[in-house]
């Protein structure tokens, strides 16, 4: 029979902070006593920037520079070589979360460029306010064509609290074209780079629909979206890259129109 | 006497002759050997021939004599094994029963029947006037009869093709929407009750209200389901495309939700779509259950989708049903599943926990659910989902539920369509009935809304508060909304949850002190009707008294209670089914006075009913409580009084049911007398009703079995058991016939060899020998017990008798096994002299089965070799005049009932013939009688083979 080997992180949510404690067990279980040349633990934290297809052209010349950087690195060596029971073993381990050097621990963050392993920041509320007409857009190419709108709205911050929803207000006052849908389209800006150039890319990370149909004029709609825990992470700047989130409040009106409003968004955790 | 003492040691250390024979022959004969009562000694020995295999025939289980010939037969057989068999010496005569015809034998006795033609005269011929119309018209022939069964048969060929089979009648019966909401009803009724078990708790009205929503919103309309499951793309992570392109993708999808894409279910009827559904929640069972979680959530995701699709409107709400169902199917198990990450070895977690008894895994696994479901791209889905875990807010934090409500509200607001939006609304009511409440109750003390609020809401809820109700009703304006009904309300919300211990009395009678003081008899019974539940539920005997005394108070005046059966009947079903013990409920003192307003007697057996109902579903011990017997006895004794001429036979099963309940539950213990002067009264008073008197029977039949053993003289046990057994048998009651005739069997041996008659010691042989042929005469049509062997009855009886200490100078044995013959032979016919009605003896068991027969004949042989065995005995001890009189007996059993057409058993006769005359012992005049008889049968048909045998019977001159 095969020997299982687990290791479970005590605290259920995972989530840890630079100067605390993880701790855990090592779970191994056999049905048969089993030998071993001892059990070690690593845990090493790395930033890994990664190479788009895309951009590899822009990339190459810095090739170099991009190679994971470690930001935390501890082993501990768990038993001695030897023998293990049959059954189930369960072995306590902590580590002391201590960056090396002078490094900062960024929050762990799986995106397209940039993965970062486990920051705080302050937060003070800025709402922003906002109306969408035809005039107030920007690239319309025949806006004489264009139905009539107008859409109010706010959203009660754009720094955000990353554990907290994205919350506001959407008014549709009027409409000549029937509304189809709206929608609120979370987007990541990652940014590379480093003296030689920089590669910059956005991506949609969530979509969510705050409204479905032709909605009631003058009636608030609310604008609500929590973010996903695994594709964000605190608005980021560093010397070597960037990632930044935003948000596009969407509307799609009948037949074929769709309007986009953009807002940066600072996210932060407190 | 030495033999006797022998055979009474035998007997008494379980040495039975088949015993002893068995160990001899086989090596299971320790199991047997242990056996010491003689009845069972054949049934073992059958399981025995079945471990040996095929090869002994359970005619040698019955073998006297073997191994035990030394007691009775002296130095001549010394071992089983020697005397294998009695008759090793003599030939072996095979039995041979002859054929009789009872009927004709019968018909030859008796005087001739002269058929009477029809029209002549007879004084006793009844004097029917449609008899002679009937006979016409048979005697016309055959056709007439076939045409008028032909008439009735004639079809008209329009009616038959209307005859239901029509595809429009036929839609129409498979669109019935009632039959459909019972057939979508009674799978779900199930979940349903889960449902209102845990999920539930919130939408206790919710249950009554979907079937009647089933049944009424119904379509012939072609319907649709639309699922992509695959359209989870769109995530994070694909390749970025440029801004156009994915407006594009984005308006594709959208036009696809609208216009239908290739995945569609089209052209469903409705039963399609409901049977769709189910499976889709089936599908959403089974992922759960195979822990593919997100599949799952697809599923419900895919599911809430469809209710964006108004397009068969009239459906709608019908759908909504069938999908919230599933969304409630998926929030319950969510739950289910928190709630047990929560459940540690130590402790489970109560009903209203708070969110710090659960544990960080459970709240982790919580989280992730709302997260998960917070991703869902469109709006619909989204917010059904989400409604539908609400409940897990619980895990997370104490007002999770109620800042999701305003949110969850708000978020309705972004649905375009009305019609789906307003029940999104309806949805979110349902699943936070509580939330809801709060805010109502701020709304201040008006009757209409408290009264709604009370018949709305949580019963649980209502309760906990049922105080404060009881302040709000008494300070309602009464010119608005009548309080009794406010009452009525109230009470309906106590019968189903229980308020707080400690207000329980005071809510009683605060709300009594109102009720009592309603005028309007129709007022008050509807009130009262609903808080007598509460009273029996939450007090004692004394307050249930008081409630119906106030009940009788206001019903009598004016027979009131005339209008209100249905009311005073729902009373007594509550107070039924809360009293389980019959002895407090008749200690009420006014629940039988409370009977008596029953009138009407349909009503009163109705409720009659009711009582005995409850009686044999909750009494478990048998009574002999005089309050109980003397109410329940007049209960019945009413029940048993409504039937009449015009009683269905259904309604007839029924009471007799009931009352064969309580004669069943009635037990005086060791006290027979009493037992069955019981039975004596009821049988006078229940005789309308077969299957009571059936159960009387079977009742007096066990009072026999029970009081004959407490009987002294053995002769009277005898006759008494062979009585009750043949009553037994007579009531079909074939078990306890068994257990008579076996009781009998056993008793047997216990006969003395002497009996004080009249203060004289008399031998009993003769008493024994009358006993046992009256016996034979009832064992020819007791049918043999499925379970055990061929004629085991029979054979148990004979093993009695071989063990029996007969005297020894006595032919009584002998005699027996005569008798025994002719048993036997009356036993191999096809049709049996005498049967009892309704019991089928064994000639229509076995009918004439060869093995039957064979095992019968051997039976025979057997008996047939003791005779013979015994007659040569005879010779031996010089009792000739004895030989000669039992070897005339034989003979003539042989010519009553042996087939002398066989060579050998003719053989037997002329042999025994000659016996009978050897020493001159024989009566010339019998022996010439005998022959002139001979010689009178020989002329029947069939049985001249009887001249011939005539010819071989010499007469012998004494000289």
């Amino acid at each position: 029979m095969g020997t299982a080997l687990d290791i479970k992180i005590k605290r259920a949510n995972k989530v840890y902070h630079a100067g605390e404690v993880l701790s855990g067990v090592v779970v191994i279980s056999s049905k048969d006593s089993v030998q071993h040349q001892g059990v070690s633990l690593t845990m090493e934290g790395t930033v890994n920037l990664q190479l788009s297809a895309k951009s590899v052209g822009v990339f190459e010349a810095f090739y170099n520079s991009v190679k994971p950087i470690q930001i935390i690195n501890s082993n501990i060596e768990m038993v001695k070589p030897g023998k293990f029971p049959s059954g189930k073993t369960e072995i306590p381990f902590e580590f002391p979360l201590h960056v090396k050097g002078n490094k900062v621990l960024y929050e762990t963050y799986h995106g397209v460029f940039v993965n970062i392993q486990p920051q705080k920041g302050k937060f003070s509320p800025s709402p922003v306010h906002f109306t969408i007409t035809p005039e107030t857009l920007q690239n319309a190419r025949e806006r004489a064509l264009l139905p009539k709108f107008l859409l109010r709205g706010h959203l009660n911050s754009t720094n955000c609290v990353i554990t907290q929803p994205l919350t506001g207000e959407l008014v549709v006052e009027s409409s000549e074209a029937a509304i189809r849908s709206v929608e609120l389209q979370l987007v990541r800006v990652e940014t590379c780079g480093c003296a030689e150039g920089y590669a910059r890319d956005a991506t949609e990370i969530q979509n969510i629909q705050i409204a479905d149909g032709d909605v009631c004029r003058g009636l608030s709609v609310p604008i609500y979206m929590v973010f996903p825990r695994l594709f964000t992470c605190p608005t980021l700047e560093t010397t070597n890259f960037k990632v930044e989130f935003e948000v596009n409040i969407v509307v799609l009106l009948h037949p074929d129109h769709l309007i986009t409003e953009n807002f940066p968004l600072k996210l932060c955790r407190i | 006497m030495a033999p006797a003492e022998v055979v009474t040691r035998a007997v008494r250390s379980g040495e039975l002759p088949l015993t002893s024979m068995a160990s001899a022959e086989t090596d299971e004969a320790c199991a047997v050997r242990s056996v010491a009562c003689p009845s069972q000694a054949w049934r073992l020995q059958k399981a025995l021939c079945g471990l040996c295999g095929t090869g002994r025939c359970p005619s040698q289980t019955w073998r006297p004599g073997a191994g035990r010939g030394g007691v009775w037969m002296g130095s001549r057989a010394d071992g089983p094994r020697t005397s294998g068999h009695v008759t090793g010496k003599m030939a072996v005569f095979p039995w041979h029963s002859r054929n009789r015809n009872y009927k004709a034998e019968f018909a030859s006795c008796r005087l001739e029947a002269v058929p009477l033609e029809f029209g002549d005269y007879h004084p006793l011929k009844p004097i029917t006037v449609t008899e002679s119309k009937t006979k016409k018209v048979n005697r016309k022939g055959s056709t007439s009869s076939t045409s008028s069964s032909s008439s009735s048969s004639v079809v008209d060929p329009l009616s038959s093709v209307l005859d239901g089979t029509d595809p429009l009648s036929m839609f129409a019966a498979t669109a019935d929407p009632a039959a459909l909401a019972a057939a979508t009803d009674s799978s779900r009724k199930k979940r349903d009750r889960d449902d209102n078990s845990i999920v539930g708790l919130d939408f206790e009205p919710w249950a009554n209200k979907r079937g009647e929503i089933l049944a009424r919103y119904t379509t012939t309309e072609k319907l649709s389901i639309n699922l992509f499951m695959g359209s989870e793309k769109g995530k994070a992570g694909t390749a970025t495309l440029a801004m156009s392109e994915k407006v594009r993708t984005r308006l594709e999808e959208l036009d696809d939700f609208e216009e239908g894409s290739q995945k569609e279910l089209l052209n469903l009827t409705q039963q399609d779509y409901v049977n769709r559904i189910e499976e889709l929640n089936q599908s959403l069972k089974d992922a759960w259950a195979s822990d593919q979680k997100v599949k799952a959530l697809k599923i419900v995701i895919q599911c809430s989708k469809l209710l964006s699709d108004t397009s068969v409107i009239q459906f709608y709400p019908s759908k909504f049903v069938l999908i919230t169902d599933i969304l409630d199917t998926f929030g319950k198990l969510v739950y289910e599943r928190i709630f047990s990450m929560c459940v540690d070895n130590r402790s489970v977690l109560p009903d209203h926990f708070s969110p710090e008894n659960a544990n960080d895994t459970a709240k982790e696994t919580c989280l992730n659910w709302f997260f998960k479901i917070a991703s869902i791209r469109e709006l619909i889905p989204r917010f059904y989902v989400e409604a539908s875990i609400l409940k897990c807010n619980k895990f997370l934090s104490k007002t999770g539920i109620s800042e999701c409500l305003p949110r969850l509200t708000c978020m309705i607001r972004g649905i375009g369509d009305p019609l789906v939006s307003v029940y999104a609304r309806a949805y979110l009511c349902r699943a936070l009935l509580t939330e809801m409440m709060e805010r109502c109750k701020k709304l201040g003390n008006n009757a209409l809304l408290l009264n709604s609020v009370m018949s709305a809401f949580r019963a649980e809820f209502i309760a906990t508060r049922s105080m404060d109700f009881i302040g709000m009703i008494k300070e309602c304006d009464e010119s608005g909304f009548p309080k009794h009904l406010l009452f009525r309300s109230l009470g309906l919300n106590l019968a189903l949850a229980d308020p707080p211990e400690s207000d329980r009395l005071q809510i009683l009678n605060e709300a009594w002190k109102v009720i009592t003081k309603l005028k309007n008899p129709q007022d008050y019974i509807n009130c009262a009707e609903v808080w007598v539940e509460y009273t029996c539920k939450h007090f004692t005997k004394r307050e249930v008294n008081t409630v119906l005394a106030d009940v009788i108070k206001h019903m009598t005046p004016d027979r009131a209670f005339e209008d209100s059966y249905p009311q005073l009947q729902l009373i007594i079903k509550k107070v039924i089914a809360h009293f389980h013990d019959f002895s407090v409920l008749f200690s009420v003192e006014k629940f039988l006075p409370f009977l008596d307003m029953f009138q009407k007697e349909s009503v009163r057996v109705e409720v009659c009913k009711c009582i005995m109902d409850a009686f044999i579903k909750h009494q478990q011990e048998p009574t002999k409580d005089p309050v109980i017997l003397n109410a329940l006895l007049h209960v019945c004794k009413t029940m048993h009084d409504s039937v009449n001429a015009l009683t269905l036979e259904d309604e007839k099963r029924m009471l007799s049911y009931l009352i064969n309940g309580f004669i069943k539950m009635v037990s005086f213990g060791r006290d027979f007398e009493q037992q069955l002067s019981f039975y004596v009264e009821s049988r006078s008073m229940f005789c309308n009703l077969e299957p009571v008197l059936v159960q009387l029977i079977h009742a007096c039949v066990a009072y026999c079995f029970i009081t004959i053993p407490s009987l002294v003289g053995i002769f009277t046990r005898l006759n008494l058991y062979l009585h009750s057994g043949q009553v037994a048998l007579a009531n079909q009651c074939l078990s306890q016939a068994d257990a008579f005739f076996k009781a009998a069997i056993s008793l047997v041996p216990e006969v003395p060899k002497m009996i004080n008659i009249d203060g004289k010691m008399r031998p009993s042989e003769s008493f024994l020998l009358e006993f046992l042929c009256n016996f034979f005469s009832t064992l020819l049509i007791v049918p043999d017990h499925p379970e055990h062997g061929v004629l085991f009855l029979v054979r148990e009886l004979l093993n009695v008798i071989q063990d029996y200490t007969w005297e020894d100078n006595s032919d009584e044995k002998i005699r027996i096994y005569t008798c025994v013959l002719h048993l036997l032979s009356a036993m191999s016919q096809e049709t049996y002299l005498y049967h009892i009605d309704k019991v089928d003896s064994n000639d229509s068991l076995y009918g004439g089965d060869s093995k039957f027969l064979a095992e019968n004949n051997k039976l025979c042989e057997t008996v047939m070799a003791q005779i013979l065995e015994h007659l040569k005995t005879l010779a031996k001890d010089e009792a000739l005049k004895r030989q000669s009189s039992l070897g005339l007996s034989f003979f003539n059993s042989i010519l009553a009932h042996g087939d002398l057409r066989n060579n050998k058993l003719n053989q037997l006769s002329v042999n025994l013939w000659h016996l009978a005359q050897r020493h001159g012992c024989a009566d010339t005049r019998t022996m010439v009688k005998t022959l002139e008889y001979i010689k009178k049968q020989s002329k029947q048909p069939d049985m001249t083979h009887l001249t011939e045998l005539a010819l071989r019977l010499p007469l012998q001159t004494r000289t």
